[in-house]
């Protein structure tokens, strides 16, 4: 009995001793936290895909609050949740929010089976960043893409596919948050962070072949072949050609499809633009498109003279 | 008999031309010179669209130090300097020229007689070895005269006639039929480095080149045969250096040179004696043609800039079965993307496969075999950094020294469940090395 009381009293005592040394410790060595972090914490979407350039939500909650201490949240910005996410995130650290136009991931490549025919067969791991290091790829065209679908696991929202008919990867507009995964992901820089645009209209010179015109046409049908009539076309100086190559800067861009037109290989894409009246309706071109808010972005495209296949089969996807 | 120590595999050896007579390829009607033929700076053009050129005539400059230039293998008019698909499988600088007659350069000697003595001094050697554009032959294109100017003393030299790549007989139909040339150019090599010692290093599947070369050796002094088991890659410069003289290179960034050693092909030698000795530029090599299904497995003397096509012409034609086409032995050999690719200074042999040989198998999950380790000849894990670059863990993957993998293959070809081990590790070896040159070149 006696050995047992001693037991109780000897741990209950050491115990006590041992809990009031942890009680001072905790208090002196106790690390301040910011509570605003764990706030904006919690606003954030807690995708954790690192789109933001932070270590996750944690760490962009972290470089926010720092960032308010410093006076401006310049420069901050979570793709995933966009513009509402950051006007919370501002609130919470009485600032305001800067506006950042919302952006889109574009596949600059129009290689498809059909366009790009093969010549060789690689049969080694299906991962572009092999396919890459390995040779030009299964095509002529050592720029294009290489269709082994490295963006397709490294999209943390599930916004880019690719499609088995074209062999090309397609991205879900509703999805992709312009987290700039697959940008990194893609070995031959394909994958272009573009801004979204006016009801998501956009420009795109969709090829990256940088090859003399007639070799780049060799490769691919649909070769951008650095001739520059778009160049010529454009009366807003909006396109640049480099490398034999045309590139749209959409800061320029006015929407005017005149390139589009111009493009003799159907290079350049206008997405998700209503559907083009046929030609003899063209003088009341002007009056469709101030009607054209009530228009959705279409799904099929009646087909005019010269660009219409194409786009009728592309343009939903992408 | 000797060998390396640690790991290495003995592939079938397959060799089908040899004991072949070397022939001498038929001249193209175009020939293309990548301008990027060896590791380091690319060659810059000295000629211009139009410029009638002979055969020897210089027709790029070395862009740098570790470069060579680059020298006309034909007599003909340069067509244009364009970009072609190269062994690389991608687009390159190229100059092209279009073949008329066969003139040479006058200052070429082109008597069969031998020649025994130079007056030249060592640096007057290595002078000559630069200026006539020649490079490491054996594969790896490593310019000759960065190697015959070390940076810290050397002892011995060491010939590579071990060709240890199954098919290629390239190397040994050469010393069958040069043997007094290659050593000549062995004594040149000595006496440009200040070496006393030199070794011919030959497995000895070659009896017939081993007996040959001890048989002519006599009349140098310094110079042994060395005889070594058949193994793979024994043709590696840090294996051969092991396996003759046993000594172990440290990792990267130490060269061979830094354990008192240095390495040449045989090839190399050969083309040493022909550019001191008969004042010939680097433009011409022997090329093995074979594959199981070729008609005539050949041994070629080509001109550089020939393309393959037509030396598998002269094999007897593409078989029908083929499934790949090989610059190359296939261990360390790439395949091609079409054969108008143009032999270069490195082009050792074109293999051809059959479809069902060059099929790969279907890769399964690693059954912790531990093959790969057993017989990787750099002591390396392989089915770890295999881990590592898919999961793109480069830190770990640099201590765990993917930087010194030779990129052998060996892991890969006994990998029992067929993994894909060399293509992660070279991509991942790629990576880390631009890492490293990125933090070399912030700090």
């Amino acid at each position: 009995m006696n050995v047992i009381l001693v037991a109780v009293i000897a741990l209950g005592v050491l115990g006590l001793i041992l809990a009031a040394v942890l009680f001072l410790i905790a208090k002196k060595f106790a690390v301040e936290e910011d509570p605003r972090i764990a706030q904006v914490a919690e606003v954030l979407p807690q995708a954790n895909c690192g789109g933001c350039g932070f270590p996750g939500c944690g760490g962009f909650a972290e470089a926010c609050v720092k960032a308010a201490r410093e006076g401006s949240l310049e420069g901050k910005l979570c793709p995933v949740g966009g513009q509402p996410v950051m006007e919370k995130v501002a609130e919470i650290l009485g600032m305001t929010a800067e506006a950042d136009e919302q952006r889109v991931a574009v596949v600059r490549c129009n290689g498809t089976c059909a366009n790009r025919p093969r010549t060789v067969q690689y049969d080694g791991v299906r991962t572009c960043r092999i396919a890459h290091n390995t040779a030009g790829g299964e095509t002529g065209c050592f720029f294009g893409s290489l269709g082994c679908g490295d963006c397709v696991t490294a999209c943390p929202f599930d916004a880019i596919h690719m499609n088995p008919e074209t062999g090309l990867p397609e991205v879900d507009e509703t999805k992709c948050t312009a987290c700039g995964a697959c940008t990194k992901a893609c070995p031959r820089n394909i994958i272009e962070l573009r801004p979204m645009g006016k009801k998501g209209r956009r420009m795109v010179v969709r090829c990256v072949n940088k090859e003399k015109g007639p070799v780049a046409k060799k490769a691919c049908a649909a070769a951008c072949i650095g001739c520059g009539k778009c160049v010529k076309t454009c009366e807003f100086e909006a396109i640049t050609l480099e490398n034999n190559l045309a590139y749209i800067d959409p800061t320029k861009c006015r929407l005017c499809r005149k390139c589009e037109e111009a493009c003799p290989q159907g290079s350049i894409l206008a997405m998700n633009f209503p559907p083009r009246k046929p030609k003899a309706e063209a003088p009341v071109a002007p009056k469709a498109d101030a009607a054209a808010p009530a228009v959705e972005p279409v799904q099929v495209v009646i087909p005019t003279v010269e660009t219409a296949p194409k786009e009728a089969s592309e343009s939903p996807s992408l | 008999m000797k060998t390396f120590r640690i790991g290495g595999v003995h592939p079938e050896e397959n060799k089908l031309s040899a004991g072949k007579k070397i022939e001498v390829m038929d001249l193209p009607k175009q020939a293309i010179f990548p301008l990027s033929q060896h590791i380091g700076a690319p060659a810059v053009p000295c000629v211009a669209k139009g410029a009638l050129v002979k055969v020897g005539t210089k027709i790029a400059d070395a862009g740098g130090f570790v470069s060579a230039p680059i020298h006309s293998s034909v007599s003909g008019k340069v067509a244009k300097i364009d970009t072609v698909i190269d062994a690389s499988g991608y687009r390159k600088p190229a100059i092209i020229i279009d073949v008329e007659g066969d003139e040479w350069e006058p200052n070429i000697d082109r008597s069969t007689n031998i020649v025994h003595d130079t007056p030249l001094e060592p640096k007057e050697i290595v002078a000559r070895v630069q200026e006539a554009g020649i490079v490491g032959m054996g594969g790896a294109c490593f310019p000759a005269h960065v190697k015959l100017s070390p940076r810290t003393p050397v002892d011995v030299v060491i010939i590579n006639a071990v060709e240890c790549e199954p098919y290629l007989t390239a190397d040994h139909s050469l010393m069958m039929e040069k043997p007094e040339e290659i050593l000549i150019g062995v004594n040149l090599i000595m006496k440009a480095v200040g070496v006393k010692k030199a070794y011919i290093a030959i497995e000895n599947n070659k009896p017939d080149a081993i007996a040959l070369m001890q048989e002519k050796a006599k009349g140098f002094v310094g110079i042994e045969v060395c005889p070594l088991r058949v193994k793979y890659p024994q043709g590696g410069e840090k294996q051969l250096i092991d396996a003759v003289v046993s000594r172990q290179v440290p990792n990267p960034p130490a060269l061979p040179a830094d354990v008192g050693a240095i390495v040449q092909n045989v090839g190399t030698a050969f083309a040493i004696y022909e550019a001191v000795m008969k004042n010939k530029p680097l433009f011409e090599r022997v090329v093995t043609v074979t594959g199981k299904s070729v008609a005539e497995p050949k041994n070629l003397l080509t001109r550089m800039g020939t393309p393959m096509s037509l030396l598998i012409e002269k094999a007897g034609g593409m078989p029908e079965d083929t499934g790949k086409v090989i610059g190359g032995g296939p261990m360390m050999g790439k395949a091609l993307l079409n054969t108008d690719v143009p032999v270069c200074k490195g082009s050792s042999g074109i293999l051809l496969m059959t479809e069902k040989e060059s099929l790969r198998g279907e890769a399964q999950p690693c059954i912790r075999c531990s093959k790969c380790v057993t017989v990787c000849p750099m002591g390396l894990e392989p089915y770890l950094l295999q881990k590592l670059a898919e999961h793109a863990d480069w830190e770990r993957a640099e201590a765990e020294q993917i930087m010194t993998c030779i990129e052998c293959g060996s892991c890969q070809f006994t990998c029992p469940a067929h993994r894909p081990l060399l293509d992660w590790i070279r991509m991942g070896k790629g990576t880390v090395g631009g890492i490293i040159r990125a933090r070399a070149a912030k700090s």
